[in-house]
């Protein structure tokens, strides 16, 4: 508890930062998995290739990616764009798979009936396939923003600060209330941004809400035309 | 290109010098071992949850929970919290937490994708619970459970390398070495050893899973979807998407 | 007029959905498509719209060859209401119903007041307006996809299968509501369904297909019940297997229609009551 009162002024400092290594690889990963989730979703071959690849990149432990692209790059080992890269490439790779999965969610009934209502093929996609995939996308995407922020702490071992400091600087200085901090400021990050996104997926989907109106309908209907014997059933 | 030979010769070095296998020893050793008491633990209690159908939403929150735990910090938690002594010891307990959930999710949900009508006819039959359990609910489980521990395991290889940062040793070790040496040719050589194992591991879950599909034909694989482009269903997809390490 | 001339179908598996389909439906009034499974009804109802094409032969509407036709801006003229309604489960009620005109650039305060309006015509309350589809019964949900169908005030509507899906009791309603539409609007419909009764009530004109899209028979439902093509009209409609063959029996002091298998069908009214035989 010591170790809180005479460092709590570094809290802010390494929340931020690790908030903003999280972000571009969580809004990266997002937007460039779209695509390739649509192309795995519509196109058998590219299904198989792709999930494949991306299953396969998603096993790469951390820590090896870490080492492995700064030569391949040309980057040097100490660099955030090393870690931010590795992350997104974690993000891709389960990103693509969930929306692959979001995009087989739509039924099929409403794409047929947005081509019959005469919908181009971009328009489709765009005004009704992207949003009506949204439920599966956000599933997928609070997984990739969850596991992108608890990733990023690894990336002290290469250099780069975070709230991971307190893990290394905890152990080596013996104070386990200190790992203990960042463990959990860790994870309240994570739970944080996991809330707001499913804020989010409230405000931009309503319709994607269990109708909590429903069962209270019909209760009002049965009041209305004495069938309440129907609607307790 | 150089950077290339100078890696090959740092693996050459690293296998005929025989520390390849003493590592690897160390690094298969942490994986499995835990891996086999997180089965200890988490099989019975998934079969549990799957076969009552009670604390489904405890498992739930517990698989979620832990996917923002990060693992490297629960290590050096643990083992700042035991102490140098009992090191191995903390490890051994950090990784066996980390692999507890994905075998835990495998488990349960490995049952309840079982259709609800088979174990209907179990029953009707005259089977006893115990009988359900290990005649009808295990082997059909079987294909799901394995998903679980395949998960665990790489996540527990993946965090097993992060173990040298604590003096245990493990494939880790020359990588981590390397990195403040500025020794690029053996952080990119033990980085390329790390995920050879990995894929390695994933392969043979993956042909686990093959096996499986032969021996136990119907049913047995609720994942695969009927039709090519269904959706897996929510628990699936749960058990199927790797914690980070 | 639609019309289909020596229309074939081969997907890309290698089935032969249609053979060589040829068709006049003529306008403002309806024709129903009827037939089991594999008849190719359905197929045959998605040349009109394109969303099908044909590998030979020609559709033409009014004459024009709609192969001509870009498929996208030929949808929007064409009304089409199918099974389990197809609304966009993201849209409320009445932005599903505005959905075409809003595509053909129709401001939102016009497509929304014609919305409104097309609510009233196909009786629905407009208070459902703002509810999302997932909040309505399946019975308001397929007055949304008529009132969606209708929405451009086309010439044609294209219905497939659009009551399948619903319970017997509000199918029979929302017939009842096709009927009074037709009677009000006098469309051009294309009604698509495996239903014989459901045929017989909403058609002007029945196209009895089979395998392959071959028209078996082609007529009213009188003529189709009085003089069945062959055996397997018989059969289709019933027929033969006496459901429609109705006889009198008297039970009582009165007089009961029995169809051919024994079920009684009703009562006969029109001797005057009881009182008379009492």
């Amino acid at each position: 508890m010591n170790w809180l009162l005479n460092n709590y002024e570094s809290i802010p400092f390494y929340l931020f930062t690790h908030l903003r290594l999280s972000i571009l690889p969580i809004a990266i990963g997002f937007v460039l998995a779209l695509p390739l989730g649509w192309l795995a979703w519509r196109f058998q071959v590219t299904r198989g290739l792709l999930l494949t690849l991306v299953g396969l990149l998603y096993t790469i432990p951390s820590l090896a990616l870490f080492a492995l692209l700064p030569p391949l790059l040309g980057l040097p080992y100490l660099s955030e764009a090393n870690v931010e890269i590795a992350l997104t490439i974690y993000a891709v790779a389960l990103m693509a798979r969930s929306a692959a999965d979001a995009f087989g969610s739509v039924d099929p009934g409403v794409r047929q009936s947005a081509v019959a209502m005469g919908y181009g093929t971009w328009r489709r996609i765009w005004e009704v396939e992207l949003p009506l995939a949204g439920p599966v996308l956000l599933a997928g995407l609070r997984v990739v923003a969850v596991s992108t922020v608890a990733l990023v702490t690894v990336g002290v071992l290469v250099g780069v600060q975070s709230l991971g400091f307190y893990f290394t600087d905890g152990s080596q200085r013996q104070i386990p209330f200190e790992v203990f901090t960042g463990v959990v400021l860790t994870m309240l990050l994570a739970l944080a941004i996991d809330g707001l996104l499913v804020l989010l997926g409230r405000a931009l989907m309503p319709w994607a809400r269990p109708s909590k109106r429903r069962p209270m309908n019909r209760w009002i209907r049965a009041l209305g035309t004495g069938k309440v014997a129907e609607a307790v059933r | 290109m150089d950077l290339i030979g100078a890696t090959l010769a740092w693996i050459a070095g690293f296998v005929g010098s025989g520390e390849l296998w003493q590592r690897l020893g160390e690094h298969l050793t942490y994986t499995f071992g835990s891996v086999l008491i997180a089965l200890v633990i988490a099989v019975p209690i998934g079969y549990l949850i799957g076969h009552t159908g009670k604390g489904r939403e405890l498992a739930v929150g517990i698989t979620g929970a832990a996917r923002a735990l990060p693992s490297f910090g629960l290590m050096l938690l643990l083992v700042s919290l035991v102490g140098v002594v009992q090191r191995p010891i903390a490890a051994y307990a950090a990784f066996v937490i980390l692999a507890v959930p994905s075998i835990l999710a495998g488990a349960y949900s490995g049952i309840q994708a079982i259709d609800k009508t088979t174990v209907d006819a179990a029953r009707a039959i005259g089977m006893t619970e115990w009988q359900i359990l290990w005649k009808v609910e295990a082997p059909l489980g079987l294909r799901l459970l394995v998903g679980g521990i395949r998960s665990a395991t790489l996540q527990v290889v993946a965090t097993v390398t992060l173990a040298a940062y604590i003096n245990l040793g493990g494939l880790g070790y020359p990588l981590l070495q390397a990195i403040p040496l500025r020794r690029d040719e053996q952080a990119f050589g033990a980085a390329i050893i790390v995920i050879v194992l990995a894929l390695l591991l994933d392969a043979a879950f993956g042909l686990i899973g093959v096996l499986l599909d032969r021996l136990i034909p119907t049913g047995a694989a609720p994942r695969r979807p009927r039709r090519p482009r269904a959706v897996p269903t929510r628990r699936a997809r749960m058990v199927e998407a790797p914690t980070a390490s | 007029m639609i019309e289909f001339r020596e229309v074939s179908k081969r997907f890309a598996d290698g089935t032969l959905a249609v053979d060589g389909f040829s068709l006049q439906i003529p306008p403002h009034s309806t024709t129903v498509l009827v037939g089991s499974s594999g008849s190719g009804k359905t197929t045959l109802l998605r040349m009109i719209n394109r969303m099908v094409d044909p590998t030979e032969g020609t559709v033409e509407i009014d004459g024009e060859d709609i192969a001509t036709v870009e498929p996208v801006k030929l949808r929007r003229r064409i009304g089409y209401v199918m099974q389990n309604s197809g609304l966009l489960p993201h849209r409320r009620v009445i932005d599903n119903i505005a959905t075409v005109p809003r595509l053909t650039g129709v401001p939102k305060a016009a497509a929304h007041e014609r919305a409104l309006e097309l609510m009233d015509v196909v009786g629905l309350d407009r208070s459902l307006a703002r509810r999302y589809p997932n909040q309505l019964s399946g019975g308001q949900q397929q007055r949304v996809g008529v009132a969606r169908g209708l929405a451009v005030d086309p010439n044609i509507l294209l219905m497939d299968e659009p009551f399948g899906a619903v319970d017997p009791i509000v199918r029979a309603e929302l017939q009842q509501e096709v009927l009074r539409l037709q009677r009000e609007l006098g469309k051009t419909i294309v009604f698509v369904t495996h239903d014989i009764d459901e045929a017989f009530l909403l058609g002007d004109r029945i196209v009895l297909l089979e395998t392959g899209g071959r028209i078996v028979q082609t007529g009213t439902a009188e003529e189709i019940l009085a003089e069945p093509a062959n055996d397997f009209v018989a059969e289709f409609v019933g027929a033969a297997r006496g459901k429609r063959a109705l006889h009198e029996e008297r039970i009582g002091d009165r007089t009961v229609l029995v169809d051919g298998l024994g079920q009684p069908a009703g009562v006969l009214d029109s001797e005057g009551g009881s009182e008379a035989g009492g």
